[in-house]
């Protein structure tokens, strides 16, 4: 039996899992997914009967950050299974091959798998030059991507680079990189946001696909909304800080140390849309707030431009570095201030004769001036 | 002299919420936007302020939206000075006389009076303009809040964060525009008081009782003009 036509609870079983750890498996994976409790037996299900879905994991401008996370996942199954095994069929940083190797095992999986295979991409795509920025076994990555996307069942764009471009896509961006959905259409996309996105949330999306044979249902910058309807500030424990106006000003003062809100160092949980509040990292241990830290908005578009990190307003494009829209406004405001004062005493000495004129005979003649 | 009706009540009471409502707004927004720090050694669930100051922004907010929404159908509806074909600088004759008065009232480089009796046309595009500015101000307002609404009115807003390309953006604008407001204000109120000062017509007092004054044979001119 080729790998391609065993179950995960096949591969499972035959990594040496019991059944009880693939049903704690299956009931954390629907509990991710915010499913009610009957439909536990629905993921199990899904999971032992359904052959694998072929996965073909292309990395592009990144820094492997997302699979670093990925193989991090809380539960050792994930990584397991769904990975090795949902069966990376083809994977530059984990897979076994290499060379020529690899990219037949590339080519194979698009053919037997047409319109059946997962296209997960993890990294952006630079345009500029044709593309020569990133090329992976004499092509450009422009061409893999266009190839392997052009039979996959859907895209699953791995983090921000792919969903959103990253920092290689911050200004000036120099190699013109773009995120997938700029690239493909007419393929569902799923956008997997957060740089890295949470482990859990990756092999939710993952096993959702595989359970309802379907894609999540997403929001309107195509993330599913079971990990992104809201935002960090809406989970966030300190928000009870928040609501109270206690705030922290600097890291190391008392406020840092009562763990008050971290609104004022620059905290992007208000505008940003992930589920770290609820999952944690790292197996449920912590999150950059809770360890002090403001969310610096890593899940929405244009974060390293939208800087700096530690200031709650962004930075004014074209005034130079430290110009917020408050000091431009102020500046507008002073300028202004004298524009009318100028005006105002030009106006007192031009009218100085028709204010004589007229104190002098209270007719009207101001249409003569 | 004879006076001429020209705000009608609903047009004056719309002029009075919007400038108090956006008062209150960019007042409680300047304070979302940079709270002042205390130093506290107080439990969270002692103190609500930070809570409170955004609610009186979003009830400002509801406010100012649908004293904004009535004067779009008052523009539609209302009498000759609140009619909408006044904001919108569509002939030619409109763009000349702002030329006109750039050079007059602004620039004071020509002397002559000013013909009109509501807005003129120069104001009138500043106010068409601070219409579109109300508009994105309610939009990117709207869009922000509407993830942490449940209402119906906020969710139709929803789709602003993402063409924009998320809430960072989004929120950055809301909160840069407050200083359009800000900018406008300081010039309206100036202006009010140079035209009273200038053309004698009771500006200030026209936007508290409605009345303005022309000078006899005035509007026959007008009309002349408008042929
Ligand atoms: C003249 C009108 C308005 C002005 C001057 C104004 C100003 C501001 C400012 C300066 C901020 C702070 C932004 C920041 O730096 O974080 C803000 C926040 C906000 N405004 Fe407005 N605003 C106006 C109208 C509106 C309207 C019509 C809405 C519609 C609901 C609205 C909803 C919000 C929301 C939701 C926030 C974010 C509050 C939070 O999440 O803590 N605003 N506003
Ligand atoms: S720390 Fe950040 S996310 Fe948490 S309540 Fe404060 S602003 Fe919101």
């Amino acid at each position: 039996m080729s790998k391609n036509q065993k179950t995960y609870y096949d591969l499972a079983i035959e990594k040496g899992y019991s059944r009880r750890d693939f049903m704690k498996f299956s009931a954390m994976m629907a509990a991710l997914l915010g499913l009610e409790s009957s439909s536990i037996g629905q993921v199990a299900k899904a999971l032992e009967t359904k052959t694998r879905i072929p996965v073909i994991w292309l990395h592009g401008q990144e820094c492997t950050c997302c699979s670093e996370s990925f193989i991090r996942s809380s539960h050792p199954l994930v990584a397991d299974i769904l990975l090795d095994k949902i069966s990376l069929d083809y994977t530059e940083t984990l897979m076994a091959a290499a060379g020529h190797q690899a990219e037949k095992s590339l080519q194979d999986t698009i053919r037997d798998y047409k319109g059946k295979y997962i296209l997960a991409v993890e990294g952006s795509i630079p345009l500029n030059n044709n593309g020569v920025y990133c090329c992976i076994g004499g092509k450009t990555f422009e061409q893999i991507v266009e190839e392997a996307a052009k039979d996959a069942y859907a895209v699953l764009a791995w983090g921000n680079c792919a969903s959103a471009g990253c920092v290689q896509a911050a200004k000036p961006n120099p190699t013109g990189a773009v995120p997938i959905h700029k690239m493909i259409s007419g393929k569902p996309l799923i956008n997997v946001q957060g740089c890295p996105p949470i482990a859990e949330v990756m092999a939710g999306v993952l096993v959702h696909i595989l359970t309802f044979g379907q894609i999540p249902e997403l929001d309107r910058l195509k993330r599913p909304k079971a990990f992104y309807s809201r935002r960090v500030h809406d989970t966030c424990y300190r928000r009870p800080n928040f609501d109270a106006g206690l705030f922290v000003q600097s890291f190391d003062d008392e406020n840092a140390k009562r763990g008050f809100c971290l609104y004022k160092m620059g905290c992007k949980g208000p505008v940003t849309y992930n589920a770290c509040g609820v999952m944690e990292w790292n197996n449920g241990t912590s999150f950059p707030i809770k360890s002090g830290h403001p969310c610096i908005g890593c899940s929405e578009e244009g974060f390293w431009d939208n800087g700096p990190f530690y200031t709650h307003l962004t930075n004014f494009p074209g005034f130079g570095i430290e110009s917020t829209a408050d000091k431009v406004g102020l500046g507008l405001g002073i300028a202004t201030g004298v524009g009318i004062a100028a005006h105002a005493i030009s106006t007192n000495i031009r009218k100085r004769s028709l204010i004589n004129k007229v104190n002098g005979k209270p007719e009207l003649e101001k249409n003569e001036s | 002299m004879h006076p001429v009706y020209v705000w009608e009540l609903p047009v004056r009471f719309f002029h009075w919420i919007n400038a108090l409502s956006i008062v209150a707004l960019a007042v409680t927004g300047f304070i979302i936007g940079d709270p002042p720090a205390i130093q506290s050694a107080t439990e969270a669930s002692f103190s609500y302020w930070f809570g409170t100051v955004r609610i009186i922004h979003f009830i400002a907010a509801y406010v100012f939206f649908f004293n904004f929404v009535f004067r779009i159908y008052w523009g539609f509806v209302g009498n000759r000075f609140a009619n909408w074909k006044n904001f919108i600088p569509y002939t030619k004759r409109s763009w000349i006389d702002m030329w006109e008065i750039i050079r007059v009232d602004i620039l004071q480089i020509k002397s002559a009076d000013n013909p009109n009796l509501g807005h003129n046309a120069l104001a009138s595009f500043t106010y068409f303009i601070t219409f579109l500015a109300f508009l994105l101000q309610v939009l990117t307002g709207f869009g922000i809040y509407a993830t942490t609404s449940s209402a119906w009115l906020p969710a139709l807003f929803a789709w602003v964060p993402a063409m924009l390309g998320g809430d960072m953006v989004t929120r950055d604008i809301h909160h840069l525009m407050m200083w359009v407001f800000a900018l406008f204000a300081m010039v309206h109120v100036y202006l009010v008081f140079y035209h009273d000062y200038i053309d004698w017509n009771g500006t200030t007092s026209s936007i508290i009782g409605g009345w303005k004054f022309q000078e006899e044979g005035k509007e026959e001119r007008e009309k002349e003009l408008d042929k």
